[in-house]
């Protein structure tokens, strides 16, 4: 659905005041007599704490106080659950251990924090950390996932019986029907590696207690004010009104930033209420590797039914998810995993069960694709191994078994992490698959460039994978629109933003609802004092639940003003019109009324207010869909591997998405390349890398390895699509971490075919060059 | 109170005289000290290039450089480029070619190529890309920043 803005690339209206630096982050805030927190964390991943000293650090001067597990008796409590369980999926069994706000007895990962300095600067309360002496009992590690499971393991929480974390089987037609029914059964083993979100600005908080007013205020980079508001005043016995928090300008998100009640808000909500001081706590780049939330890690057992002519008739997919020392976030990302593992393809026998397991590792939570990449390689990879049996091309494989144009909505059976079945509500996967093979030039490359390139010797490769990505899903979000007597318009919504150009695109869908110019609508994001309801920025759901709600109460205010001027126009309201920052009548354009003086006299001074209406130019509305829009699409790369270094450059990539309708095109791209940075460091070099001790051994830059600028594509090609979500009145779907997802997959399929005279296959992501040549070298038997 | 050292620099062109500890960062004395907030701070280990400042005209990482490592030299932050209503050219490129999002990267990469195209006002796209494979971006993939510093050299060529 177009509009004057709808469906426009206009500029970004924050980028002037962002890009001269006169906004603010976190860290640029400075409060008086605000104090500073530091961490003093485990060096071990698994062990007792015997004893702790702090003796030295409380005598250093600057220091006001330094707190352990002891000091803060009763508060120190296992945190909410910050996703409820997922009651709705029969069978699924969990046990929830959430986190803890500082250990306590015992240390469950390398980083969780055993005391917490405040102090008067930074440097001084880490110079404190480095005076605390904490006695150690080691215990043996929990790390490999299926061993986690067998008996005699040691355990992550002693008093379970097991590190099973949950459990959830779901099943669609009959996996020993498909078996039946198939010519082959084919079985393969996968592994997915743990990515960091790696957010350029760090996580971070600051909070201050008003002794006098009783009242709390919170910055934080966090991607739920609403949730941190809530779980804040219940923890310390505050009403939600007495607790604001404020997200400042956020350097990204990525999904870390969901979380609340880690240990940092935890300790400081209450340290700032006991010392009466603002306190600040900014992460550093070595805690965001050890101790924020990090994502995934499953071994998959997957086998998948066909016919010989490469239909398929069954897939089942059997995995273990690494939850790490707690599980708060519960099963959202392996739910994700699950429910994305077959929606592009037409499979009518379908069985997945996963076990969740605890680990002596970070704490998994979600990070852009959250889970979902997961099961599309899965589902990528089983269709390349079925094709290699087979003797058919990737292409036609796919192609044979993609869902077609007509089957929407189509019901998948599975619940996914919105606890709602699965429903596709609409899109054209086989269009944006010959749309991809278009781009890419597929049938030129594999006919006539590739024979060439290696017959000089080149390792030329192509690859191609389907995606879909649940987006825009409930609960719901909320929105306030209120235009002001200044003729000007400020929308609030309770959503956070971490870069999404929410306060273009969300003014775009405003302005053209009050026929204002875009650059009058200010859009509020993530501030509890301006409106406090909503879920938070998660699931690709932005614009399509907050935007939406932003729509439904502009559409509110605009029905208020052509009803009020009706009255004093003396027309009525289907002749009359929004534009130009007034309400005129349509064929009298000399006959209107400014939108501010109009808001003016919304809020009567004398007389009465006519029953059943409301003051002002504004109105509040909310939206929340019946289950989420799905977004899907295709890409495919081209690729060289250099044979004696197995170093891969990416040559070209081509990508078709379907957002449905893209409120800003030029933002969307960006959401995509964004997406694609990190799938490539997913397929490539990205990987939290832990050792038998639970050590994690890639914490900085220097060793977790984060794509740059000359890691993408030499091109980039994107195709668009617009098959509009019959679920939302503009037609949206989210859009956020679709480039993630399909990289991994087209990637290992375009490197195998590269060095296809190896034979090689590969059995996971993160595609390193080292290890690529591991696999080259075991292929030949080596 | 620790040890103190008495440090002259200039900053966008002002004159600052303070008293700093030995071990103060650079970025921590630009951002806190001076509060010009605009420098940002992404890995403390010199890797992700946020903090790009220049000193003495040449791009540097103020992370890995104490401030009394910057006693009588010239500093050159962000915040001595453009304004909202007169952006230097390389802002009005990033803005044009949506080579921002969340923003908080951008001043690195500003910084980085000022100095850059400076000295390579007409560069190639290889060479757009090795300039900047020193500041990382999460959000935008680089490839609208790669159209932006095209743009930007347009822009500061036809100035």
């Amino acid at each position: 659905m177009a509009g004057k803005y709808v469906h426009q690339s206009i500029l970004r209206l924050e980028d002037p005041e962002l890009i001269t630096a006169r906004v603010q982050f976190l860290d640029d805030i400075k409060l008086p007599d605000m104090l500073h927190a530091a961490f003093k964390r485990s060096d071990y991943a698994h062990a007792r704490i015997k004893s702790i000293d702090v003796s030295e650090a409380r005598k250093l001067p600057g220091v006001i106080g330094v707190y352990t597990a002891e000091d803060f008796g009763d508060y120190v409590k296992p945190g909410p659950l910050q996703v409820p369980p997922p009651t709705a999926i029969k069978g699924a069994t969990y046990v929830a251990r959430t986190t803890m706000p500082i250990a306590k007895d015992k240390v469950r990962y390398a980083g969780e924090p055993v005391a917490i300095v405040i102090a008067e600067s930074r440097y001084i309360a880490e110079d404190a950390c480095d005076l605390i002496y904490v006695d150690y009992e080691p215990l043996e590690a929990v790390v490999d996932l299926e061993k986690a499971l067998q008996p005699g393991s040691p355990l992550v929480h002693e008093d379970l019986p097991s590190n099973e974390a949950g459990h959830v089987r779901q099943e669609r037609g009959s996996w020993e029907q498909a078996v039946k029914e198939a010519d082959l059964v084919i079985k393969r083993k996968f592994f997915i590696n743990r990515n960091a979100g790696a957010a350029l600005e760090n996580r971070g908080i600051i909070v201050q207690w008003d002794k006098h007013a009783k009242q709390m205020t919170i910055w934080c980079g966090t991607q739920s004010v609403i949730a941190l508001r809530n779980q804040t005043a219940a923890r310390l016995g505050l009403f939600e009104s007495q607790v604001r928090v404020i997200t400042p300008n956020m350097g990204g998100g990525f999904g870390p930033k969901i979380n609340t009640s880690l240990p940092d808000d935890a300790l400081i909500t209450y340290l700032a209420m006991k010392l009466e001081r603002p306190i600040k706590w900014v992460e550093d780049r070595r805690e965001n590797f050890l101790a924020t939330t990090s994502e995934r890690d499953q071994v998959h057992y997957c086998e998948i039914a066909v016919k010989r002519d490469g239909t398929i008739v069954g897939l089942k997919d059997f995995f273990y998810h690494n939850s790490g020392a707690y599980n708060p976030y519960m099963m959202t990302v392996p739910l994700n995993s699950q429910s994305h593992t077959v929606t592009n393809y037409r499979v009518p026998n379908f069985l997945t069960e996963f076990y969740m397991v605890f680990t002596n590792q970070m704490i998994v939570t979600p990070v852009r694709g959250a889970g979902r990449q997961y099961g599309v390689f899965v589902m990528e990879r089983m269709l390349d191994a079925a094709a290699r049996e087979l003797g058919m091309s990737p292409v036609e494989i796919r192609r044979k078994n993609l869902l077609p144009a007509n089957a929407y909505p189509y019901y998948t059976n599975i619940i996914g992490q919105d606890f709602v079945e699965g429903v596709l509500d609409s899109g054209d996967y086989p269009s944006a698959f010959e749309k991809t093979l278009e781009l890419i030039e597929y049938d030129r490359f594999v006919n006539e460039v590739q024979p060439k390139l290696r017959a000089q010797g080149k390792k030329v490769g192509i690859g191609v994978a389907c995606f879909s990505e649940g987006t825009g899903v409930g609960p719901y979000e909320g929105a306030r629109v209120t235009v002001g007597g200044n003729g000007k318009v400020v929308a609030s919504t309770g959503y956070t933003s971490q870069g999404q150009a929410h306060y273009t695109t969300f003014a775009q869908i405003v302005a053209d609802q009050l026929g204002v110019d875009v650059k009058d609508v200010k859009i509020i994001t993530g501030d509890t004092g301006y409106f406090g309801w909503g879920a938070g920025t998660f699931a690709s759901r932005g614009i399509t639940v907050a935007g939406t709600a932003t729509y439904m109460a502009a559409q509110k205010v605009r029905q208020k003003a052509l009803k009020l001027a009706s009255k004093i126009l003396e027309a009525p309201e289907e002749e009359l019109e929004l534009a130009d920052g007034v309400v005129r009548v349509a064929d009298i354009p000399s006959k209107f009324i400014a939108l501010g003086d109009l808001a003016n006299l919304a809020n009567p001074m004398r007389g009465t207010m006519e029953p059943g209406t409301e003051p002002g130019l504004e109105a509040v509305a909310y939206y929340g869909p019946p289950y989420g829009a799905t977004g899907a699409g295709c890409m495919a790369i081209i690729l060289e591997v250099d044979p004696e270094t197995m170093q891969v450059s990416m040559e070209k990539m081509a990508m078709v998405h379907d957002c449905g309708t893209p409120v800003n095109p030029m933002v969307v791209d960006g959401q995509i390349h964004g997406g694609i940075q990190m799938g490539i460091g997913d397929a490539f070099y990205e990987e939290l890398i832990y050792d038998e001790n639970g050590q994690l051994l890639t914490a900085s830059f220097m060793d977790y390895l984060f794509p740059q600028a000359t890691d993408m594509p030499k091109k980039l090609v994107l195709g668009h699509m617009e098959t509009p979500s019959p679920l939302n009145p503009l037609g949206i779907k989210g859009v956020g971490e679709a480039g993630a997802i399909p990289v991994p997959s087209a990637f290992a399929q375009a490197v195998e075919n590269a060095l296809q005279d190896t034979g090689v296959e590969f059995d996971r992501d993160t595609l390193s060059p080292s290890r690529i040549f591991t696999y080259v070298q075991m292929a030949k038997g080596a | 109170m620790a040890q103190t050292v008495k440090i002259n620099v200039t900053v966008n062109g002002e004159q600052v005289e303070r008293e700093v500890e030995p071990r103060l960062l650079l970025s921590d004395f630009i951002r806190h000290d001076l509060g010009l907030t605009g420098t940002h701070v992404g890995c403390e280990h010199g890797l992700c290039g946020a903090c790009t400042i220049l000193m003495d005209g040449e791009a540097v990482r103020s992370c890995t450089i104490f401030a009394v490592q910057a006693d009588g030299h010239e500093l050159q932050t962000v915040e001595s480029l453009g304004t909202p209503d007169n952006l230097h050219p390389i802002q009005q490129a990033f803005i044009e070619k949506h080579a921002l999002q969340c923003g908080f990267c951008t001043p690195g990469f500003l910084m980085t190529l000022v100095d850059y195209l400076g000295d390579n006002p007409n560069p190639t796209e290889e060479e757009i890309r090795e300039a900047i494979d020193g500041n990382f971006c999460r959000c935008t993939g680089y490839f609208n920043i790669i159209e932006a510093v095209k743009l930007a050299a347009e822009k500061m060529a036809s100035h």
